[in-house]
């Protein structure tokens, strides 16, 4: 235990020591969403009954847990990966299932942490309802372990910095931009209404937000269901691969 | 008693080139072995293997009787190696580079033995410094503190003093001399076939993944007239 408990302290200390860039900007990223789309839809919008920056607020806070986790795992493992310094972790007697709990836990907590900042940093700007709290804490801690668990995916894959933001370009970011965030999914055509609901974000982004209101899209028991699904599937794989050395022993 | 290293038929391709190509090999506990060869050879495809880095095709490779696949925790926890390429984590200093060296192996207060290390390895003055901000020698002398923090018995060193000064090396070879008198396992790879030549009590010499010579290093030397290792390194490659 002493193993997974360091390489957990390690990762939770790698990206403090650059929390300004890890922490800070992602939290600076979300509040100027909510300054610019709050400032000029607040006063003619409202979706479920709430005004639009209450609205948005639990959606950016979930988008930053969720990209955050991502970034921690996966570029904790390709910049290891590429310095050589990977071989510090593969040479000692950690097994496969400690090194992804450790991984994710950090990425979690990264997550978490971005998430909080943002929450408390938006309550200046707009007055939240806590309805449900648990089925927030539920969302965003599942939210954040399925996105570590990804990260590590993208991580390992990857064999260089371009193909990392490939992957976080053109399938994270468009997941987590087009799950609901910044509006419902009923304001959209029928036929997007049905795509929505084959991105897993949207369920996440969805699920969160009834934690605040206790109104969302679908039921939060649907959407609790498919992200337990998504996580067991690609944690399930992310072990897989780990004992399987992919990419990390030839 | 099992043997610190056991090498059986170990064979290892990539794509069409034979790296290893059917290596047997036992260093007992308490040897200082060297391990050379030129660029290529496999001495490093080898101590991969050893070290869970590199999986064989083919082949058994154990440290002191521990399975370096089936039992690898056991195994690993029982092996220091120095990797041969510069390697560093950014983001700390040197002493907690190697205090979350320690924890990796399960040890969780080690303070003494990594002030110990440090200043065998003449680092003391640099322990709070960022790993960026060191030398390529002293980045390579931590390298070494990195794979002693848990004790292990046995210690693979490849190409520990590439870059090192003078000074240093000579330090640096002191303390790894008294680790052996204490009972340690070493296994040196070199260019330097002086450094071979006095420390080391047995010699390998591998070529395109075989080993093409194996005995103590004073039989190797008595081999030629002359009596150099570096004679007959090059007439074993040669052949």
């Amino acid at each position: 235990m002493i193993g997974f408990w360091t390489l957990f302290y390690k990762e939770l200390l790698r990206f403090w020591k650059v929390g300004f860039q890890t922490v800070g900007a992602p939290v600076l990223t979300a509040l100027l969403y909510l300054m610019i789309f709050g400032h000029v839809l607040d006063e003619h919008v409202q979706v479920h009954g709430v005004r639009y920056t209450s609205f948005l607020v639990p959606g950016l806070v979930m988008m930053q847990v969720l990209q955050n986790a991502f970034a921690n795992s996966s570029s904790s493992l390709i910049q290891a990966k590429i310095t050589g310094s990977i071989v510090f972790v593969l040479l000692p007697p950690i097994p496969y299932s400690a090194f992804f709990a450790a991984y994710v836990l950090a990425a979690m907590a990264r997550g978490l942490m971005v998430g909080l900042g943002v929450l408390f940093a938006t309550l200046w700007f707009t007055e939240l309802r806590l309805v449900a709290p648990l089925w927030m804490l539920a969302f965003a801690l599942l939210g954040g372990a399925l996105f570590g668990a990804l990260g590590m995916i993208a991580g390992l894959w990857s064999e260089k910095f371009d193909q990392l933001a490939g992957f976080q370009n053109f399938l994270i970011m468009p997941l987590t931009m087009l799950s609901g965030v910044f509006y419902s999914i009923y304001s959209l055509p029928a036929f997007w209404q049905r795509v929505s609901h084959y991105n897993p974000v949207f369920y996440m982004i969805d699920g969160f937000r009834y934690g605040f209101f206790g109104v969302s899209d679908v039921p939060p028991e649907t959407s609790m269901a498919v992200v337990l699904a998504c996580f067991s599937v690609v944690s399930l794989v992310t072990l897989t691969l780990l004992k399987r050395g992919w990419k990390l022993r030839t | 008693m099992a043997a610190a290293v056991s090498i059986v038929d170990v064979v290892k391709n990539f794509g069409s080139l034979k790296a290893l190509d059917g290596v047997s090999l036992e260093i007992e506990e308490g040897e200082f072995f060297g391990l050379l060869g030129p660029n290529g050879a496999g001495k490093t495809t080898l101590i991969s293997s050893l070290a869970g880095l590199s999986r064989p095709d083919s082949g058994t490779l154990k440290v002191l009787g521990y399975d370096v696949i089936k039992d690898f925790r056991m195994a690993r926890s029982r092996l220091g190696v120095v990797p041969q390429e510069l390697v560093f984590d950014p983001f700390f200093n040197v002493r907690e580079t190697l205090k979350i060296q320690s924890g990796y192996f399960g040890i969780r207060k080690n303070d003494d033995w990594i002030d110990e290390i440090l200043e065998n390895l003449d680092l003391t003055s640099k322990a709070d410094v960022n790993m960026r901000r060191l030398s390529g020698g002293m980045k390579r002398r931590v390298l070494v503190a990195q794979a002693l923090v848990h004790k292990p018995p046995v210690i693979i060193l490849d190409e520990p003093t590439a870059g090192v000064d003078v000074e240093s090396r000579q330090g640096l070879w002191q303390f790894i001399q008294r680790l052996n008198q204490e009972g340690h396992t070493i296994v040196l790879t070199t260019h330097y076939l002086e450094e071979a030549e006095s420390l080391c009590g047995r010699i390998a010499l591998m070529k395109q993944g075989r080993i093409a010579a194996l005995d103590t290093t004073a039989n190797l030397m008595a081999s030629l007239p002359g009596g150099r290792l570096e004679d007959v390194f090059v007439r074993t490659m040669r052949l």
